[in-house]
């Protein structure tokens, strides 16, 4: 198991490729491309041919994983929504941290935009000390409240003289083809800050998001700890919003994160897969996005982010919804499968195994089922090495009649299961009291999942017994041994 | 080594959430060495009183003081276990992690956990008979699990006051005779002990000492003085209306002082 959880990640990295193959027809019907120019793109991603591609893959590759990081901690501390709420707060920031140097200065945004962030986080704080009024419902205040700030403002810059070409409102959905130099430093400055913080304070962080009572009652500053990752959060959404855009900032946060919950057990891990996803989201994304000319990187980001955790979902080992319905499907298989055997014994036993085969008309009445389904039974044994058929003088009243034979593997199967059974029945009416008309249905189910432990738990409990309740046979592999049960 | 002084001291504590006093003029001295229980009806103060202790809440009034000193310096020589539902079980940890975190304390800004400190995790978690599920995440284990983990992490702390508020809340009856027992044994090696506890009809066996609180304490002292039906019925019978009237008043006035976490 744990070797299987170790290797799924590689899987999921394995369908990112795959996944990004299949709109490439998309693109090439939107654009029109020719094959060889949709292929020739191909290369000159992968060869980073293009400056611009450099910039755009290497950006979203950066942001993914800066945003994996500080995702993982906003997942595991219940803050998802808080992170959604500060990506909306930044952007009255931006729009007066623009208005105040009249042109696109980074500097100017980042502190407007952290300003404003610490303002949002400020109102959150004291709506939640000060007030009864819920923390979902604080979070929905401020979110929306600074966001419509914030669209005022830009709305205003954009009838402003040097507002004209702002590219302002690229903030709000991103546009990763925008992205410059300076950009780049920003997202590789952030990364290095979170980098660095969670390798100094990883316990810290550990302790204090899992139990932030304790943590401060062995002199950890849980409270500090919590503002810094806050800040950091604060800069990771400004440094992406060129990329990916104020409304959809969170999903990066969030939807790599919440992958990697599904996969891991531990923070570190937990940390490695977020981070990978990310940066895998981030590079698919940005391939796409180049691919199908005008195609929004960051809508593609998003999009692949929530794929891979679809996927995940679906088919992580064990509990992927995929995997759970795979697993089932494959035990109600045997458990028909033993049924059927099981009526071919008890069809055998009834002519006290004087004939070696028996008709498919007797296992149709046994069984209570109708000559396809019947049939579609038989396929299973035949199928699976345990019966064989062989067909009859075809008769006119009983069409698509065969005889059926148990093979010496499918004899066994089908000993072991009527053995089960009736094992089931003695104990629960010897040892659990039950009254022997009781016990029937519950050894029909409890027969299929009898193992071999059990089995020599019950024998050694009733002491090798011989008869059931009913005063049948428990066969038992002397019995077929001696021929007392076949007729050979 | 006997300190002089008194492990916990407690003296004209009040403290008050949202203007509403929880504790009004608690006096409390307890004895090194002590098993002590605290009880009382919902909304008494016991959890107030423990996280007051802790330095978690600030107090309206009076002080604590940890082996004579103030809690600000006391309380990383304190061992606490707060209430299992305080903590998120689906956090992506295994319960060695969380036995571990009771190393930190020691550790400093830049400190690792060497191989002592595991050692000493491991043999912690063997006293609470866990060591099976060392490695397991901490989301599966049920509530008897879940506050042995919290022991082994407490017995990693190696300290000499240990607090637990309701360590039995949501426990099978195996966990709890288990956990008496280890609580016992810890109190044998000189711990002091303060521990919430719920239920009036074990308390008589788990503590020798015993603290009724409505408030404000109705009485503290060992377990055959305290425990009878005159001052448990004192303890339970309802408040005194106007005494928590006129504490409700006087609270009003000063400025309010809150619980100082933030999450």
């Amino acid at each position: 198991m744990p070797v299987i959880l170790r290797i799924w990640p590689c899987l999921v990295f394995l369908f990112t490729p795959l996944c990004s193959m299949v709109p490439t027809l998309d693109a090439k019907q939107v654009e029109m491309l020719e094959d060889d120019q949709v292929w020739g793109r191909v290369t000159r991603f992968f060869l980073l041919q293009d400056t611009s591609v450099q910039i755009v893959a290497l950006g979203s590759a950066l942001i993914g994983i800066t945003c994996g990081l500080i995702g993982s901690y906003v997942v595991t501390r219940r803050l998802s929504l808080f992170g959604d709420t500060l990506s909306h707060a930044v952007l009255p920031g931006i729009a007066v941290g623009f208005i105040w140097a009249e042109s696109k200065d980074n500097i100017a945004l980042l502190i407007g935009a952290t300003a404003a962030g610490f303002l949002g986080v400020s109102c959150l704080t004291f709506l939640q000390k000060y007030t009864h009024i819920r923390q979902d419902s604080a979070l929905g205040i401020v979110l929306s409240g600074f966001y419509a700030v914030g669209i005022c403002l830009l709305t205003r810059i954009q009838k402003m003289e040097f507002g004209s070409q702002s590219g302002l409102d690229s903030f709000l959905f991103g546009q990763a083809s925008a992205l410059s130099i300076e950009d780049l430093w920003g997202i590789g400055c952030t990364l290095l800050m979170v980098g660095l913080f969670i390798l100094f304070a990883y316990k810290k962080l550990l302790i204090t998001g899992f139990d932030h009572s304790f943590s401060r009652s062995i002199g950890i500053p849980a409270d500090f700890l919590q503002y810094v990752l806050w800040l950091l959060l604060a800069f990771c959404v400004i440094s992406s919003l060129q990329i990916i855009g104020v409304i959809l900032a969170s999903a990066l946060l969030i939807i790599p994160a919440v992958t990697a919950s599904l996969l891991v057990k531990r923070m570190h891990t937990y940390l490695l897969v977020s981070a990978a996803l990310g940066a895998a989201a981030g590079l698919a994304g940005s391939f796409l996005s180049f691919l199908g000319q005008g195609m929004p990187t960051g809508p593609l980001i998003v999009l692949i982010s929530t794929g891979i955790f679809i996927s995940v979902l679906c088919l992580r080992p064990t509990n992927g919804l995929l995997t759970q319905w795979y697993f089932s499907r494959k035990n109600t298989l045997r458990i028909q499968r033993e049924n059927t055997l099981k009526a071919v014994y008890q069809i055998l036993e009834s002519h006290n195994f004087q004939n070696q085969t028996i008709r498919t008309q007797e296992l149709m009445s046994k069984r209570g089922v109708d000559i396809v389904h019947c049939e579609m039974e038989i396929q299973q044994l035949v199928r699976t090495g345990l019966v064989t058929q062989a067909p009859t003088v075809p008769s006119p009243s009983l069409p698509g009649q065969s005889t059926l034979s148990l093979t010496p593997k499918g004899w066994e199967y089908a000993c072991k299961i009527v053995r089960n059974h009736r094992l089931w029945e003695l104990y629960l009416t010897n040892e659990a009291k039950y009254a022997p008309d009781h016990v029937h249905e519950d050894a029909e189910k409890i027969e299929h999942v009898l193992g071999e432990d059990t089995i020599r738990q019950l024998e050694r409990i009733l002491s090798n017994p011989r008869k059931d309740p009913h005063g049948k046979l428990i066969p038992s592999l002397t019995d077929m041994e001696m021929g007392n049960i076949q007729n050979i | 080594m006997k300190s002089p002084f008194y492990p916990i001291e407690v003296h004209d504590l009040t403290v008050s959430y949202q203007r509403k006093p929880v504790l009004y003029g608690v006096d409390l001295e307890i004895e090194e060495g002590s098993l002590v229980g605290v009880i009382g009806p919902n909304g008494a103060g016991k959890s107030t009183l423990i996280k007051t202790i802790m330095n978690m809440v600030s107090p309206n009034g009076g002080f604590v003081k940890i082996f004579g000193k103030n809690p600000k310096a006391g309380t990383k020589h304190i061992g606490y276990i707060p209430q299992k539902e305080s903590v998120d079980w689906d956090f992506p940890v295994t319960v060695m992690d969380v036995v571990l975190m009771g190393r930190y304390g020691r550790l400093g800004w830049f400190g690792r956990i060497s191989k002592d400190d595991r050692r000493m995790a491991h043999e912690c978690l063997e006293k609470v008979d866990m060591l099976p599920y060392a490695n397991r995440q901490i989301g599966n284990l049920s509530g008897g699990q879940q506050q042995r983990v919290f022991l082994a992490r407490a017995l990693a702390q190696e300290s000499s006051i240990y607090l637990m508020d309701e360590p039995f809340a949501g426990v099978d009856a195996v966990s709890e005779k288990a956990i008496v027992s280890i609580l016992k044994s810890m109190q044998q090696d000189g711990k002091t002990l303060v521990i919430v506890h719920h239920d009036l009809a074990t308390a008589k066996e788990y503590f020798d000492h015993l603290l009724l609180l409505n408030m404000r304490k109705i009485a503290y002292g060992p377990i055959q003085k305290v425990f009878t039906q005159d001052l448990l019925q004192k303890t339970y019978g309802g408040r005194l209306t106007i005494f928590s009237e006129m504490a409700s008043q006087a609270a009003r006035q000063p400025e309010i002082e809150m619980e100082k976490s933030i999450s």
